[in-house]
């Protein structure tokens, strides 16, 4: 019914604003609102929607046909009337943008499109093996305190790998460390210590430096590879004391770890250091509690360490009465098994592509 | 080394409850590995009472009894004479492990049920009775532990002792040890020895005729013994710590040992060829029989102890069998001595024969120690096997030397280990472990070590005993400065990063495999004798023979894990590796140890997918990742020569390439010989690249590129299509064009090679496409167009095309 009123109404009444039957003007403009509002919500097409925008917006369209008109109403009804009627615009405009935007979008919803839960066109990337990952984030760690990074051979003499560690021929401290021998005189290097002393014998203090590298013993099993990576690390200067040595491991081990690794420095021994001191840190599995990982101790040995002994320092010809420094190291694969909870040691050397990409 | 805590309370009382003891010796550098109950096997033994008894009914000896387990009645078949109704005996239940080995199961024995065992005190190795069960007292309840109902317990340490502590291979040691962290006395035992008869030089001697291998030997004579086993105690003590009994003469000898650190060596004296000893090194070739019943060969540098004529034992390893006690001895020469550890460990290491008394010696035995346990061995005797110890001591000493006081500085304690010891507190430390301090000044001492610490003759080692006494958690934790320093090897570090993240960009998985192969790797690799790559370093020593050289490729290495890969059915492999190969100058000198870039790709050239059809990966598919890998590094782009030559024989041959950078082989790829493959058991194509790092890294233009302006004109694209003879290259042409130095032809690409066809046989259709630029203008056709046809003419005129 009030479609046809306003669709007649409106411009038989536009010129005069003569009161029509009892509509007064703010009427007239209310009552277009509500109809053109009606008339949108019931179209379902979208040139239905451009026609009611011209019928009501267009040049000759009623909104418009009624602005123009204001100028006739008597002066003090003017601005309100203005007012109102251009916020009808902007409430038309709006409404006849929005219905047209529901009725594309429910016209979109009907085409199926593709199936998305294809999988994509794969980009592959391989994987680093986990024991180069582990010694990058070691050598980051001590680069970032300020180390430098040292490589050597891998085939050594046994008098770097051995002599000059400290360890002589015919020792028992040899039986700490199996040994493959390429002649009497060379060896396949079993720490990477040698790096070192080669290092000391090409620099005066200070020196810190980190030696990452393969290493080899003559021993296999579920927790021994005869082949397998170190990073082995020296500082020498004066005045380095074993305080030092406890706080550079510390703030290695709570950035390798977390702050809420606590660690423990327990009595040992090593030839080419002294005090020497084994690095337990406490189990990261179970926190102390005791677990088949840390045997029920609690405890985890990840580090060797001590003070660089006054022999080593003598064989490359240091100052003992000026300079001091320690030494420390640590097995990778040790490091990784904790950090990827890995198991068995031989892993990582049967390169299975479905363990290599998992890291 | 195991310590029974009972046989050590006999050297020093244990305050502290056992957890805590060994939490101490730990943190004071000798680390239990290990703590167990001693009695932990008597678990699943329990007290039993016969209840009823019947006479077995096939079996005269043997009786059936019903046994009251505490839990239930029991069925056993007993033998024992003394077993009789309502005596309560050891009862030990199925699954028991006795000590000598042997497994108690519930079974049938000749016909009749038997659930259990009624054990004798010897069986349970709880006393030396084996003639009949054991009968307990009666005020004992089935079903009890037998543990917990004869108050057996005994804890037993592990101790993983380092090789510098000699001085605690011993019970002694260790109580020393434990009783300078309880701050507890140390007692030693006492020795009554009653000496009878003739002073012993009139009847025997020992002369060292190589004192730099025997610093010490002392010697006692005891007569009268009667051989037999030794007392439960004794044998108690031995068994405690995993040792097993043998004779009343050779317990007491191992019983002194673990005592006292000091291995003794006891001779039948009447088997001693003129009653004497003679110390010195064997003869060459001189055959031998040790206890062990071996026959070992001597050489020269093996310290002997002999007789008038011959050796009888290796010196600090091993008796003989020719003066070995037996059940007939009656006298004893028992050999209290230090030799020297070198010595011993060659020895040792020369026979590979390891033994109590050799770890001792090579460690290190205190040379004033020998005269106690000889002393405390002869008193054991006289009191354990009826002995009479002849009057005097044998006690030839040349090694003989003072110790010498060792400088320690308080001030220099302190600075080495960042502490603010008090002197006196460094004072006690070291008084509690038997060192002797003589002050000098408030800040200085001199310290002589007691002559069992072997290990310690500088001030460092006096610094680590205050360390470890005073605990490494009291040192305060400090950072040391750490001045800022131009990094060395950065450069190569970086780049070495960068590449193995383009390899794992371009899908390859890193592999490392192991640096050392099997010998026959370079006849897998098909190498000639005169090959490079032929010169192996050797292992002399390898854990199996497919480790026994060092790699001269990393082609083995990773053909070795594509096999392993599809034995585990992963067939589409894309693997590399960067590591060393060793190229050997002899067995004496140190080999050249070149980085190398390895990378394999076998199988599919996509994992299987929806979207591409299976296709397998090729040579184009593994040169396209080289190509991409050197323009990612900024290295020009690299020439790919057809291998003609002998070298890379292990790539197929009209199937490879030498990579080339500025006329330098770097490297090589190509299909892997199927021969190469048969040999790794690899039944699918396998394509390898070999890439000499810092040849490839030396090409990286280390300045920045002078970046080029991006062309403000279009370029004009001409397409030209030759029929050119099969054999050409066509990298050839697109050679040609460049040498052409045209400047305005600014690209030549490939885009399509067609054969077959009309084609004749010899001949192939190969279409490129020339992209023509000026840099100063727009080019008109006309321009384009004539170049083009010149262009086009000359390289059919070189390489005697035609069009199509
Ligand atoms: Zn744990």
């Amino acid at each position: 019914m009030g479609l046809v009123v306003g669709l007649f109404l409106s411009p038989f009444i536009a010129d005069t604003f003569v009161m029509t039957g009892k509509q007064t003007v703010e009427q007239q403009i209310e009552q277009i609102l509500r109809e053109a509002l009606h008339q949108i919500q019931t179209s379902s097409v979208a040139d239905q929607i451009q026609s009611l925008t011209v019928q009501y917006l267009g040049r000759k369209g009623q909104v418009t046909q009624f602005l123009r008109n204001i100028s006739h109403l008597p002066a003090e009804q003017r601005p309100q009337a203005g007012k109102r009627a251009n916020d009808v615009k902007k409430i038309l405009e709006e409404a006849f943008q929005n219905r047209l935007r529901e009725i594309e979008d429910s016209q979109a919803a009907e085409d199926t499109g593709i199936d998305v839960s294809l999988p994509g066109r794969a980009a592959f990337r391989g994987a680093l093996h986990p024991i180069t990952q582990i010694t990058r984030r070691i050598s980051d760690i001590f680069s970032r305190m300020g180390f430098d990074i040292a490589e050597g051979p891998e085939v050594e003499l046994d008098h770097y790998n051995f002599e000059c560690l400290n360890i002589p021929k015919n020792h028992p401290a040899r039986d700490m460390q199996d040994t493959f021998y390429v002649s009497e005189s060379i060896v396949l290097r079993t720490h990477t210590s040698p790096i070192q002393v080669r290092y000391m014998e090409k620099h005066e203090p200070p020196i810190h430096i980190i030696a990452p590298g393969k290493v080899y013993r003559c021993d296999s099993d579920i927790t021994h590879t005869p082949m397998f990576h170190q990073v082995e690390g020296l500082v020498v200067g004066e005045g380095i004391t074993f305080g030092d040595l406890k706080g550079i491991l510390t703030a290695f081990v709570h950035q390798m770890f977390d702050t809420q690794t606590s660690l423990r420095f327990r009595p040992s021994f090593f030839p080419f250091t002294e005090p020497s001191a084994e690095v337990d840190i406490l189990c990261v599995m179970c926190r102390g509690k005791g677990c088949r990982v840390c045997k029920q101790t609690g405890w985890l040995e990840v580090l060797g360490s001590g003070m660089v002994h006054p022999a080593v320092f003598e064989n490359v010809g240091y100052d003992t009465s000026r300079y001091s420094g320690f030494a420390f190291g640590m097995g990778v694969e040790r490091i990784a098994m904790l950090k990827f909870g890995i198991d068995d040691i031989r892993k990582y050397y049967e390169n299975d592509i479905r363990f290599l990409r998992q890291f | 080394m195991k310590i029974s805590l009972n046989w050590l309370k006999s050297y020093v009382p244990v305050q502290w409850d056992v957890h805590r003891l060994a939490d101490a010796l730990t943190m004071a550098g000798l680390e239990v590995e290990g703590l167990y109950d001693r009695y932990d096997y008597l678990k699943t033994v329990v007290v039993g009472r016969v209840v009823r008894m019947s006479p077995h009914p096939s079996a005269v000896k043997l009786k059936c009894c019903e046994v009251d387990s505490g839990n239930g009645l029991i069925p056993v078949v007993c033998g024992a004479p003394n077993v009789h109704v309502g005596c309560l005996s050891a009862l030990a239940l199925p699954g028991t492990i006795l000590p000598g080995g042997g497994v108690i199961e519930a079974g049938v024995i000749r016909g009749e049920t038997s659930s259990g065992m009624l054990c004798s005190e010897a069986e349970l190795e709880l006393g030396p009775d084996h003639s009949g069960i054991m009968i307990l007292d009666a005020a004992l309840t089935p079903g009890q532990s037998l543990a917990t109902a004869l108050e057996l317990s005994d804890k037993v340490m592990e101790i993983g002792l380092t090789p510098n502590r000699a001085d605690c291979l011993s019970f002694i040691g260790i109580a020393r040890e434990a009783a300078a962290i309880q701050n507890a006395p140390l007692m030693f035992p006492e020795i009554l020895l009653p000496e009878t008869g003739d002073d012993i030089r009139q009847t025997t001697s020992v002369t060292i005729q190589s004192p730099d291998h025997c610093p010490r030997y002392s010697a006692r004579v005891v007569g009268c013994i009667t051989i037999g086993p030794s007392p439960f105690w004794l044998r108690d003590r031995l068994l405690s710590v995993g040792i097993r009994p043998v004779n009343n003469v050779v317990d007491i000898t191992n019983f002194v040992m673990m005592e006292t650190g000091q291995p003794l060596h006891a001779f039948d004296f009447d088997l001693l060829a003129g009653h004497r000893i003679v110390v010195r090194t064997a003869a060459a070739g001189e055959p031998f029989e040790t206890l062990d019943h071996k026959t070992r060969t001597l050489n020269e540098d093996t310290l002997m102890i002999c007789d008038g004529e011959k050796p009888v034992a290796v010196a600090g390893v091993m008796g003989g069998c020719n003066s070995e006690i037996g059940a007939d001895t009656r006298t004893v020469l028992i050999e209290s001595a230090c030799f020297n550890p070198v010595s011993i460990r060659k020895t040792s290491k020369f026979f590979g024969l390891s033994t109590d008394a050799s770890h001792r010696f090579e460690r290190g035995v205190d040379p004033e120690g020998t005269l106690f346990a000889l002393n405390r061995a002869a008193a054991l005797m006289v009191e354990l096997c009826g002995g009479i110890c002849r009057r005097g001591v044998i006690d030839e000493y040349p090694g003989a030397a003072d110790r010498k006081p060792i400088p320690l500085s308080a001030d220099a304690v302190n600075r080495l280990l960042g502490t603010q010891l008090d002197v006196r507190t460094m004072d006690s430390l070291l008084h509690a472990i038997g060192f002797d301090i003589k002050p000098l000044s408030s800040d200085q001492r001199e310290v002589v070590a007691p002559s069992f610490r072997v290990d310690v003759s500088r001030p460092v080692d006096l610094v680590e005993e205050i360390a470890r006494l005073s605990g490494y958690a009291q040192i305060p934790t400090t950072f040391p400065v750490i001045p800022q320093s131009i990094p060395t090897g950065y450069a190569h570090r970086n780049r070495k990063r960068q590449l193995l993240e383009l390899m794992t960009g371009f899908g390859f998985s890193e592999a490392i495999t192991y640096s050392f192969v099997h010998p026959h790797a370079s006849r897998h690799l098909r190498l000639k004798s005169d090959d490079v790559h032929m010169r192996t370093l050797e292992i002399l020593n390898p854990l199996t023979e497919d480790q026994g050289v060092m790699r001269t490729s990393l082609i083995p290495g990773l053909l070795e894990a594509v096999y392993y890969n599809i034995t585990q059915q992963s067939r589409n492999l894309k693997l590399f590796e960067v590591g060393n190969i060793f190229i050997s100058n002899g067995q004496d000198a140190l080999p050249d140890e070149t980085e190398m870039l390895a990378c394999v790709w076998t199988g599919a050239r996509h994992d299987l997918a929806w979207h591409t059809s299976d296709v397998v990966c090729d040579f184009y598919d593994l040169k396209g990742v080289v190509e991409a890998l050197l323009k990612a590094l900024h290295i020009q782009p690299p020439l790919f020569t057809r291998i003609t030559d002998a070298s890379r024989p292990y790539l197929k041959k009209g199937y490879a390439a030498h990579i080339l950078c500025n006329d330098r082989v770097m490297g090589c790829i190509g299909q892997i010989h199927p021969e190469t493959l048969a040999a790794f058991n690899v039944k699918q194509p396998v394509y390898g690249v070999e890439i000499n790092v810092q040849h490839l890294f030396a090409e990286i233009l280390d300045v920045h590129h002078n970046t080029t302006a991006v062309p403000k004109f279009p370029s004009v694209s001409r397409d030209v299509t030759l029929i050119i003879s099969r054999s050409i290259e066509s990298m050839q042409i697109l050679l040609a064009v460049r040498e052409m130095n045209e400047p305005l032809v600014e690209q030549a690409l490939l885009f399509a090679i067609f054969e077959g066809g009309r084609l004749p046989a010899d001949k192939k259709s190969v279409s490129f496409r020339l992209i023509y630029r000026s840099s100063e203008e727009t080019l008109e056709d006309t321009v384009v167009n004539d170049l083009h046809t010149a262009i086009s003419s000359r390289l059919i005129q070189r390489f005697d095309a035609s069009l199509p």
